[in-house]
């Protein structure tokens, strides 16, 4: 038996083997743990629209600002990564995931001092987010620079 | 002659186990072997402001420990034998800066415990110590931001993964007791097996092949078989990696009593404790449950002879963002309860 | 109100049930996840269809982060409009500017506040 053959063979009984993830109550938890931060996002534009009289671009600044600072706090307070251990990609994809991913490696790397571990870690995983984020908004500018001008 | 087939070291003056300590984690506290363990910290900081100190200051006072139990002093300890987790090895470097004695550093992943036994006991055996005291450790803190995720990230853990044991194991060596418990007769040194697992959340499955063939080279240098031995007891591969040991084992031949295989990794935890999932990991794993639960076994008369295999993951966060995939490794030491 | 509510607690819903079939199939990590996403806005943004599902469910779209993709798309072909080829360059963050400065003050604020907690 050659060793490709070994290890496929291996791979397969390793896959049998595995239990898989529960998909139907990750799929459950996912849907309304992320659909409620939506709801809340969605309460706090409302509110900023009502008593804070701010325009659109306005409300969804405010929007995004209070979100963020939700995410950090709760991650600070040790709530954020329970909650995501509950409800996966619910608690990931919403802007407060992304505020997680922050908040997370700037409060574990402060131990190795400000500049290198706190300033540096800050963008550990939010780094990547940023950088592919805005390289692709560039590309997009780009593209539409170019339909606007040729056709 | 000091050894058979292709890589079993035999042990002429059958070193003696002349003590054993172990301390763990509040989680492993609360697990089945929470009473079995020396001394159980309500604290994984151990007083200390960062988990990685915290780490090296239960390492020491794990082998102060087994000093104490010994009654042996630190000033005539004539070498330290030891490993963890992290990035050159710093929790047992600093501890064995606190201890003082000669020093070697070892790394074997989890299999550390298992290695650090392996050559304490050809050093004591060859007459070039008198006594050597072998040791490894891990924290679930230090190795979590180390090889994976910060900890206040929220992450899902899939079923496969499992949880780093915080805690350690030290066991003290003496080629000149004549009366101790246990002896160490053989050891078998493992081969990097590697069967092209990639999952970093699959441990069990990535170090099962290099198990297996740890096993079935032990049992072919030296001519022996599973009941030869009242307990083979794994490292950390897990209760997933248990089942892929034993399928690959039977594929290969050798008769299997699942009655007298058990898995380190799978016994510490009980299966409704939080997120641990396929069971405990890493160096202080093995070292903890042999120096705790095992060791209190044999001492009852449970068990007379026992095959250790320590089981180590041989990836760094490098390695798998480079693609690599997770070779193994595995290490055998046999004890053998002294006759009476 | 209580019908844009239902509307943006579904779509929100949905979008991370997305995130969770990638999670559970293909073992991708979580920053790989958050990246997929902010460069899915901003492609389904370009493309033209993601603005008729902010008009549909508002925050249900807007606060996953494909959302954060869509508003640096959008930042960046408004600014197009408005001062050329040179606005693919300053769009896209400075209509994001609020929520990534947000997410390094408050990051930074919340290290120096509190301290990392072991998993139990």
């Amino acid at each position: 038996m050659s060793d490709q053959q070994k290890f496929k063979e291996y791979d397969q009984m390793v896959k049998r083997m595995t239990p898989n993830s529960q998909y139907f109550q990750g799929f459950v938890r996912a849907f309304w743990v992320g659909g409620l931060i939506c709801v809340l996002g969605q309460l706090i534009s409302m509110a900023g629209e009502y008593w804070l009289h701010l325009d659109q671009s306005g409300v969804s600044m405010f929007t995004s600002i209070v979100l963020v600072f939700l995410g950090t706090t709760l991650t600070g307070l040790g709530i954020y990564d329970r909650i995501g251990c509950y409800a996966g990609a619910g608690s990931v994809v919403p802007i407060t995931g992304f505020a997680n991913s922050v908040a997370a490696p700037a409060l574990e790397f402060r131990r190795e001092g400000m500049i290198l571990g706190l300033g540096a870690k800050l963008f550990q995983i939010a780094g990547p987010v940023l950088v592919y984020g805005i390289g692709s908004s560039v590309v997009a500018g780009v593209i539409y620079w170019i339909i606007v001008r040729w056709f | 002659m000091g050894r058979v087939g292709k890589r079993t070291f035999v042990y002429e003056h059958r070193p003696a186990i002349r003590g054993w300590a172990s301390i763990a984690g509040p989680k492993e506290g609360q697990g089945p072997l929470g009473h079995t363990f020396d001394a159980v910290s309500e604290d994984d900081l151990w007083g200390q402001p960062s988990w990685e100190k915290g780490e090296s200051e239960m390492l020491r006072q794990c082998v102060e420990k087994c000093l104490e139990k010994s009654g042996v002093a630190l000033s005539s300890v004539q070498a330290v034998l030891c490993g963890d987790l992290l990035n050159q090895i710093i929790s047992s470097s600093f501890a064995a800066r606190a201890l003082g004695a000669p020093f070697l550093g070892l790394y074997g992943a989890c299999s550390t415990m298992i290695e650090a036994l392996l050559i304490g006991g050809a050093l004591v055996d060859g007459g070039y110590l008198s006594n050597a005291v072998c040791a490894a450790s891990s924290h679930f803190s230090t190795a979590e931001r180390q090889y994976r995720f910060p900890l206040e990230m929220g992450c899902q853990r899939p079923p496969s993964s499992q949880w780093t044991v915080t805690a350690s194991g030290s066991m003290l060596l003496d080629g000149e007791d004549r009366d101790s418990l246990a002896v160490l007769t053989h050891g078998t040194m493992g081969r990097v097996v590697d069967y092209q697992i990639t999952d970093a959340n699959h441990m069990g499955a990535a170090m099962a092949p290099a198990v297996a063939d740890t096993i079935q080279g032990h049992f072919s240098d030296m001519g022996r078989e599973m009941r030869d031995y009242d307990l083979i007891a794994t490292g950390d591969l897990g209760h997933i990696g248990r089942e892929l040991l034993i399928e690959l084992l039977t594929r290969r031949g050798i008769a299997v009593d699942q009655e007298r295989l058990i898995d380190c990794g799978d016994s510490i935890f009980s299966k409704a404790q939080n997120d641990v999932n396929a069971g405990g990991s890493g160096c202080g794993c093995v070292a903890s449950v042999l120096c705790g639960w095992l060791m209190r076994r044999m001492e009852e008369g449970e068990l007379h002879r026992m095959l250790l295999v320590g089981s180590g993951a041989l990836m760094s966060t490098t390695s798998s963002q480079q693609g690599e995939s997770i070779p193994g490794i595995a290490h055998a030491v046999v004890i053998e309860r002294r006759k009476r | 109100m209580l019908w844009t509510l239902i509307k943006c607690f579904v779509v929100g819903g949905l979008l991370c049930c997305v995130g969770q079939a990638i999670l559970m199939f293909t073992k991708l990590t979580n920053a790989r996840i958050l990246v997929l996403f902010v460069v899915s806005g901003v492609a389904l943004t370009l493309l033209g269809a993601y603005k008729p599902l902010v008009d549909f469910a508002g925050a249900g779209a807007t606060v996953p982060l494909t959302g954060f993709g869509y508003s640096l798309a959008t930042g960046a072909m408004q600014a197009v409009q408005e001062i050329g080829l040179m606005g693919a360059f300053t769009g896209g963050i400075t209509n994001t500017a609020a929520g990534i400065t947000a997410a390094i003050v408050f990051g930074f604020l919340n290290a120096i506040c509190f301290k990392p907690k072991t998993k139990p």
